[in-house]
């Protein structure tokens, strides 16, 4: 016989009992869909945070005030922390060699103004240094003043956003933008960046640190933002930045650093775990749809006894009966697994379209795979069943009725 | 030519055997018209079984065509049902999601044998059996008239030379019955063995090889015209 008319024997097989063979190619769907979908739900987790990551630069190194103790100490004993101060940064750059660029940054939030036009505005204070650390571009104009210049003018530097509902399309350069009290003249805007680490950069005005730290009332920085000249002397500069510190703090060990590095390392660490964790959720439910497959098989197998025993009256072998079983459970798994990874792709596209910045991309491991497991799922379960019915004896089987 | 010698066949029920055949000596010639009677538990059906190739003998030697049977595997015994035996049940057994064409044309898909051949092979059969009208039904909108005839196109369409028949009027009406036994003996004149087991003696009678069993023995065998040859 050939494979076109036991494909096409088998499917009649399957067409004839309607109802059971949609649900058993439903069961099928759900757990393939549900291996994709779940596992690009994680890889999508993993890529979201790496890419914002990644977006910081190898190089760069975050001082944050305060220490975020792991340890289990008990912080009341060292005493609240010191301030990051502007001098603290300025000491760094001076001491520490490998340091070669450093962005002071503080932040805070102000009702801008400009004619009739008003809205509140996330601020952030920081120097010229900040564009090359964070890789950001101007779209025109010039940014603020270089760190610890001194006299620091009323400027601000507007974010693509900001810049479009302030301004509309009118040139801002040379234009005056009022931040609570205080005038600033526009010298430049920012290209659109997005969203980075949580922070809408295009919606931002960026001022001279001290300005902003006196507009805020601050008497300490958010951060240091820090580039070291090369990979390798990441370490030996997170180490200089903690003695320098520590001289300017009475002693006290009292700042957090954080680099690209271990953030990425822990997070990729706790996302990967994330996303195998999923998989292996749905990888139950992929098995519980082979048991499915293999019941669908086993009814079909109990149901057609007769139509068994009448086949090996007919001369059909043990060899072609096992076949056409194994068939009908292929074609199960393989029409199973295509509905449940269209489902999957089309919830994906669903998924991206409501949220576009969250990369929801179904692995092409986990559809490999899912495809894979229900193909072997659905013979393997489908394999018992088949044997029962060729081992069935032709005179029992056709004596029932 | 079938040829048994001292067949035996018992079954183990629990810890009893079951004498389902006693030694049976038995030959029919090719092109024979035989018909097997007796009480139900003689033996009949498993002799037919016997002889189909579906069940083997605990004892004794069949013979089929000059071959013995006990020598042949399953790949050898269904390569015989298909080509050599043609059955025919008191049940039909058609296949219920198949049409008349599909059940006729099944045998002849697990054969190998191509597309177009089929096709032509089946609108003969059903010709055959002057069902042409009622290709396209499936077995539900059929009578059990013509459900058996449908069953009978089926069991010759591979072209066997021995035609087994297990009562095969059992569930028909006599004008229905008269139809499957002009049917059967029609295919015998033209030259198939046809082996028919019944209770009805109207249709045992007709057999021009008459046997009837007893407690899985042979307890008489006549050759001569049928009542109606």
């Amino acid at each position: 016989m050939n494979a076109r008319d036991l494909v096409a024997f088998s499917a009649g097989a399957l067409r004839g009992h309607r109802l059971r063979t949609g649900l058993s190619l439903l069961g099928v769907a759900i757990g393939v869909a549900s291996v994709v979908l779940l596992t690009s739900l994680g890889e999508g987790a993993r890529l979201y945070v790496t890419g914002e990551f990644a977006s910081l630069g190898t190089n760069l190194l975050i001082v944050l005030p305060g220490k975020t103790e792991t340890a289990g100490v008990t912080p009341f004993l060292m005493g609240a922390p010191h301030d990051l101060t502007i001098e603290d940064g300025q000491a760094i750059a001076r001491r520490v060699r490998s340091v070669s660029s450093l962005a002071p940054l503080s932040r805070g939030t102000a009702p801008a103004r400009r004619g009739e036009r008003r809205r509140d505005v996330a601020v952030i204070g920081t120097t010229a240094e900040f564009l090359g650390v964070r890789h950001i571009r101007l779209q025109t104009g010039r940014f603020l003043p270089a760190f610890g210049q001194g006299s620091e003018p009323a400027v601000c530097v507007l974010g693509s956003k900001v810049r479009g509902e302030l301004f509309g399309g009118a040139n801002p350069l040379g234009d005056v933008v009022r931040l609570g009290e205080e005038r600033f003249r526009v010298i430049g805007v920012l290209a659109p960046r997005g969203i980075s680490l949580g922070m809408d950069m295009d919606d931002m005005v960026y001022v001279p640190v001290g300005r902003a730290l006196k507009m805020f009332n601050q008497t300490g920085l958010a951060r240091l933002l820090l580039e070291v000249r090369s990979r390798d002397e990441l370490a030996s500069a997170e180490q200089a930045v903690r003695r320098v510190v520590a001289e300017r703090h009475a002693g006290e060990d009292d700042v957090t650093i954080l680099t690209q590095d271990s953030v990425l390392a822990s997070f990729g660490h706790i996302l990967a775990l994330l996303t195998a964790a999923l998989a292996g959720i749905a990888a139950i439910s992929l098995t519980v749809a082979g048991l499915g497959i293999m019941n669908v098989m086993l009814v079909a197998v109990a149901e057609r006894t007769r139509e068994i025993g009448l086949l090996k009256a007919l001369g059909v072998t043990r060899r072609q009966i096992v076949s056409v079983f194994l068939v009908e459970a292929a074609i199960l798994s393989t029409a199973g697994g295509a509905a449940g990874l269209a489902a999957a792709f089309a919830g994906a596209g669903l998924l991206r379209g409501l949220y576009p910045s969250f990369p929801v991309q179904p692995p092409s491991w986990a559809v490999a795979a899912a495809v894979l497991v229900s193909v072997t799922v659905g013979l393997a379960f489908g394999a018992a069943p088949a044997r029962r019915a060729a081992l069935l004896d032709p005179i029992v089987a056709l004596a029932r009725r | 030519m079938i040829e048994l010698s001292g067949v035996s066949r018992e079954f183990w029920v629990g810890d009893q055997p079951v004498h389902a055949l006693r030694g049976l000596d038995l030959t029919i010639p090719d092109g024979d018209y035989c018909s097997i009677m007796g009480p139900s538990g003689s033996g009949k059906s498993t002799l037919l079984n016997i002889l189909g190739c579906l069940d083997r003998p605990s004892a004794g030697s069949y013979r089929l065509d000059g071959r013995e049977v006990a020598d042949l595997d399953d790949e050898a015994l269904s390569e015989v049902r298909r080509h050599r035996i043609g059955f025919v049940f008191q049940f039909y057994h058609l296949v219920p999601r198949l049409t008349a064409s599909g059940n006729v044309e099944l045998p002849m898909i697990f054969a190998g044998v191509d597309r177009v051949e089929r096709a032509a092979r089946v609108e003969r059969g059903l010709a055959a059996v002057g069902l042409t009208a009622r290709a396209g039904h499936t077995a539900e909108q059929l009578s059990g008239g013509e459900r058996q005839r449908v069953a009978i196109a089926r069991a010759v369409v591979m072209g066997p030379t021995l035609l087994l028949a297990d009562e095969p009027t059992g569930n028909l009406d006599s004008a229905a019955g008269a139809e499957i036994v002009r049917l059967l003996e029609g295919m015998n004149s033209r030259g198939l063995t046809l082996v028919v087991v019944t209770h009805d003696p109207d249709i045992g009678r007709r057999a021009r090889h008459r046997l009837r069993l007893a407690d899985g023995a042979l307890v008489s065998e006549e050759r001569g015209p049928g009542a109606v040859p």
